[in-house]
């Protein structure tokens, strides 16, 4: 176990004290996209197969939460969908990016920044091309 | 400890070869992840219909109650790594031993009613 930090003392140069970057920001987002779906991605996967599993009424129950009556997506089914395949496709992009980084590759600083731009170009067109199928292709 | 020399003393205390183990446990499962929620995508992307009945029969195929359930296992095994991760970052206090174990339970528990809701669905049997 860690001994309580001696407050008295500072804290080592952190968060602050390097001037902010795509490289920061890519990182921050795998660790809240991965807790994200960790937590609330988990309870709402756990709830759809249980529903599912429950029966005919216990199922409607679980989709009467996400969609109208008429049943498209209602604005909670459109937040928590968009929110977790965003999620997904942006931790797979920023995993990816680690797989090739634990090689010991791509350090050099202009193809870091641009492993990282790379990781948001391709979770935002994924997460468009899904709902753009998912709403107009089928 | 306290007796010996500098040498035994060190003896046993470092490298026990596991210090690794979370690290690639964690590239392993999401190796898997990658191809287990890839597939888990395309596949809510192919369904014909999203009602009740397309989806109980789908899930209900060991095609796909097999890899849902490996999904489960390596997903939820993946996650539990990276909670563990977030816990040990920001949590310095003693609530971190009650916080692990929390999170323990968490895990299992809802791997289990995951697991139990497949096969459920799977081993029910087609109806006649």
């Amino acid at each position: 176990m860690a001994s309580p930090r001696n407050a008295a003392r500072p804290l080592s140069p952190h968060l602050f004290a390097w001037k902010p970057g795509i490289h920061m920001i890519v990182s921050i987002t795998h660790r809240i996209t991965g807790d994200g779906m960790a937590t609330v991605g988990t309870i709402l996967f756990v709830w759809w197969l249980a529903a599912l599993s429950g029966g005919a009424e216990s199922y409607a129950r679980f989709v009467d939460i996400f969609t109208y009556s008429t049943g498209g997506l209602n604005i909670i089914g459109y937040i928590f969908g968009i929110g977790l395949t965003f999620s997904l496709f942006q931790h797979i992009a920023s995993g990816i990016r680690h797989f090739v980084m634990d090689t010991g590759a791509g350090y050099e600083l202009k193809v870091n920044r641009t492993g990282a731009w790379l990781t948001f170009v391709a979770s935002v067109t994924l997460t468009v091309l899904f709902w753009a199928y998912l709403v107009w292709g089928k | 400890m306290g007796n010996g020399t500098q040498l035994g003393r060190v003896r046993g205390l470092g490298s026990a070869r596991e210090g690794a183990h979370h690290w690639w446990h964690q590239r392993v499962t999401a190796a898997a992840n990658l191809f287990l929620m890839l597939w888990l995508l395309i596949s809510i992307a192919h369904q014909p219909a999203y009602d009740y009945g397309a989806l109980h029969a789908w899930l209900a195929s060991a095609w796909v109650a097999i890899p849902m359930i490996l999904l489960v296992v390596s997903v939820f095994y993946h996650f539990r790594l990276g909670l563990q991760v977030l816990i040990e970052d920001y949590v310095h206090s003693e609530l971190r031993i009650a916080l692990m174990l929390l999170l323990t339970f968490f895990t299992v528990t809802t791997a289990g009613v995951a697991i139990f809701a497949i096969l459920k669905i799977a081993l029910a049997g087609v109806p006649a």
